[in-house]
């Protein structure tokens, strides 16, 4: 890929890991919401005959939608103009907030209320509104919290997971002129926003959404909420805009709730979500209510060329957040450390993928490779597969090798001659083993700063095994094997 | 699965890994006890490292010139056999789709489904029951950290236990997201010492919560980190409860002379 940049060695991640370890109000919410997740889908999936095979079933869905996305997407496009709506294709982000900006004038309209939309995030939609003139009201209650405090996303399911119930209550206490009240309880909160968002509803022109799914059967956009936020805009402004991308594809229904059963069980460990809602075209002739207009705008912005590389399954992913939830990574520094709308393990593979900036590199690497992801993922996408395949890409277009680099090409010739390996190893266990032997640990290592830094490193206990094991002949105690007994 | 023949012996290659074999050769030596108590016949061919550390930082050539080498070295044996869930899953595992597109494939995968860790070894494919337990520790608080490797990458969680139970006569404590890694990762450990670190002080929380005066496990390097911090911590607050660590094979045979992993000379405590 011509486009990517070159990458320049950057440690940004490190430094918002640093911020993030160091943030109360942050560790507090990640927390209370980690725990939450991961013990609700547990008991989700324990309560079904067999989610193994809800996955493979919900795997082999989309393995034969990306197949043959091309047909499916025409399909869907078809459907959808029968239906008395309309397709757009954007091959970038910025191709979609035109396209968005040019239905507003359209429609003539001046305030639009949003369902959370990952792509809508994905191409910073709500500034290109804003700059034209137009006023997104935020109606997901995750979202709408943190267009009060101007942040962005750090979860794809609970998008403001970092905040905690106090700093949200300070928020609507600033931000909502409503006189003297008590915000202490969660109902009170969700109350206020409901009283202030309503009437937002009503006066919207124009409700953007995203989609779970596109349905290609019948140009159906199915969504998946828990506020019923996401009917309210799709149903009553003049038009409905849906702002979501081309991987999003099923060809069936059957193949839709296929999906559907894997996806509320691995994000909240709800059977189904709230609400699951389909839209289908413009309101009709014999309709009492529903959108004058309906309109999806499909990104690709880089998805297509993920098709038949060796990236591929990572366009399997359905949103469900479930690998996040699960990574102890994700856990300790929370999203906005990955500086992406897509964090966590499914962040990490996608973001260098579809955006190519300086630094993305560091997300792949900043993985233990524990593999918790990838269990609990509903598609079975191999995680730290394709962030190992990143890192070996990034390998091979680095211009300047770093010093782990070299160290490990040095390490990887030695070790391809196990006889000089075995003779040089047993001589430096012995002298590290000598250094270290009286307190049995070292509390400063030259190279391995990063692991002194907050650990001991527990000291050799002197010669190697293969040469030991040469000298005794056989298997015996380790006589001589730890300093101790010297 | 038994490939010698009737009489004769298994003839198993030991391979040590590269924790083991560059700093705690006492897992080694125990490892090859419990595998001859076992009725097995150990040899230990000369031997470096599995390839890991490169495939996992973006170098498929120089982990296949690796691999090889040890498929090469280790298919005379009837069984290879590691103390470590880690380096053998990427054998069985990461050997096979490595050279997936080379001639040389089915030699590979032959060579792989022979390739076990310790515990999956002696609990599943020879049915290891000692006469006697090589020790008794039942009045040891011991709780278990399943390395994500084995644990996900070859369902090992059971066998350790089982063992332990036969061997040791010891009932596992579980403690807290057992699941959860201890932040080793690798070269993730000092790529990313801060965010490594609130993961194993995690585990060491965990541990202490659980009440373990000792806590086992099958991979030498989790076993690093995890002693490590330990140490850290004990030395900076000598009033935390003291929590030993050490590989489950030394403990399986008995072999507890050596200080318990990252404690010197001064530190032996009478506990055994």
């Amino acid at each position: 890929m011509s486009s990517v940049q070159p990458y320049v060695p950057n440690k940004d991640f490190i430094y918002r890991a640093a911020d993030a370890l160091a943030d109360s109000h942050l560790q507090q919410a990640l927390a209370k919401a980690g725990r939450g997740f991961v013990d609700k889908r547990s008991a989700a999936v324990t309560r079904v005959p067999n989610f193994e095979a809800m996955r493979d079933r919900a795997r082999a869905v989309r393995q034969k939608a990306l197949q043959d996305l091309d047909i499916y997407l025409l399909h869907f496009e078809k459907k959808v103009t029968e239906a008395g709506g309309q397709v757009h294709w954007a091959e970038t982000p910025a191709q979609m907030r035109e396209i968005v900006l040019q239905l507003c004038a359209r429609h003539s309209a001046t305030r639009v209320t949003k369902g959370k939309s990952m792509v809508g995030e994905e191409v910073y939609l709500n500034e290109a509104l804003e700059k034209a003139g137009i006023t997104p009201f935020e109606t997901d209650l995750g979202e709408y919290i943190l267009q009060l405090a101007k942040e962005p996303p750090s979860h794809i399911v609970a998008p403001a997971l970092h905040k905690t119930r106090a700093q949200i209550q300070d928020l609507f206490l600033h931000h909502h002129a409503l006189g003297e009240r008590d915000l202490s309880a969660v109902e009170a909160i969700v109350d206020e926003a409901r009283q202030v968002i309503r009437d937002r509803f009503l006066r919207a022109d124009i409700g953007i959404t995203g989609a779970n799914l596109l349905i290609a059967e019948t140009g159906t956009v199915a969504i998946a909420t828990n506020e019923g936020n996401g009917d309210l805009t799709a149903t009553l402004p003049r038009a409905h805009i849906v702002t979501t991308t081309i991987d999003r594809v099923v060809p069936t229904w059957e193949d839709a709730s296929a999906i559907l059963r894997v996806l509320a069980r691995s994000a909240t460990g709800q059977q189904t979500t709230t609400y699951t809602s389909f839209f289908t075209g413009a309101r009709g002739d014999t309709d009492k209510d529903g959108p004058e207009a309906f309109h999806v705008v499909l990104l690709d912005n880089r998805r297509s060329q993920l098709l038949g590389s060796e990236y591929q399954e990572m366009l399997h992913c359905i949103r469900c957040g479930a690998c996040m939830n699960h990574c102890p990574v994700y856990q300790a520094v929370g999203g906005h450390t990955y500086d992406s709308v897509y964090p966590g393990p499914m962040g990490a593979v996608l973001t260098p993928l579809l955006r190519h900036r300086d630094g993305d590199y560091q997300l792949p690497n900043a993985s233990t490779f524990c593999g918790r992801c990838e269990s609990v993922c509903p598609v079975k996408i191999p995680l730290p597969d394709l962030m190992r395949k990143l890192r070996n890409r990034e390998q091979q277009e680095a211009r300047f090798k770093g010093a782990g680099y070299w160290i490990t090409k040095v390490f990887c010739a030695l070790a391809a001659s196990p006889r000089l390996y075995r003779a040089l190893t047993s001589i430096g266990t012995k002298l590290a083993a000598a250094l270290g032997a009286r307190r049995g640990r070292f509390s400063k290592l030259p190279l391995l700063g990063g692991w002194t830094a907050h650990r001991d490193f527990p000291a050799p206990q002197g010669g190697s095994f293969q040469s030991q094991w040469r000298r005794n002949g056989k298997a015996q105690p380790p006589v001589g094997a730890c300093p101790a007994g010297d | 699965m038994n490939t010698a023949l009737p009489g004769t012996p298994l003839h198993v290659g030991l391979f040590a890994t590269c924790p083991v074999d560059l700093l705690r050769p006492s897992v080694g030596f125990a490892t090859a006890k419990l595998l001859e108590q076992a009725g097995c016949r150990v040899s230990v061919p000369p031997q470096s490292c599995c390839g890991q550390v490169a495939f996992n930082n973006g170098d498929p050539d120089a982990t296949r010139k690796l691999a090889w080498r040890i498929v090469k070295d280790f298919e005379p044996f009837d069984y290879i056999v590691l103390p470590s869930g880690s380096c053998s899953g990427m054998i069985r595992l990461h050997y096979p789709a490595l050279f997936r597109d080379d001639p040389r494939f089915d030699r590979v995968n032959r060579f792989c489904s022979k390739v076990y860790e310790l515990t999956t070894f002696l609990a599943e494919v020879i049915d290891y029951r000692p006469a006697a337990p090589n020790c008794n520790l039942a009045q040891r608080n011991i709780t278990y950290h399943d390395s994500c490797a084995g644990l996900r990458e070859l369902n090992i969680r059971d066998q350790p236990r089982q063992l332990l139970k036969q061997c040791a006569g010891v009932d596992v404590t579980e403690m807290r997201d057992t699941e959860a890694c201890c932040g080793f990762g690798g070269t993730f450990c000092v790529k990313f010492p801060a965010v490594s670190n609130r993961m194993v002080a995690d585990k060491v929380d965990n541990a202490r919560d659980a009440g373990a005066d000792l806590l086992l496990g099958g991979d030498l390097s989790c076993l690093l980190n995890i002693a490590g911090k330990i140490q850290r911590q004990q030395n900076e607050s000598p009033q935390l409860s003291k929590v030993q660590v050490r590989h489950v094979a030394e403990v399986l045979a008995g072999d507890l002379d050596a200080p318990a992993i990252g404690e010197g000379a001064e530190a032996q405590i009478p506990h055994e």
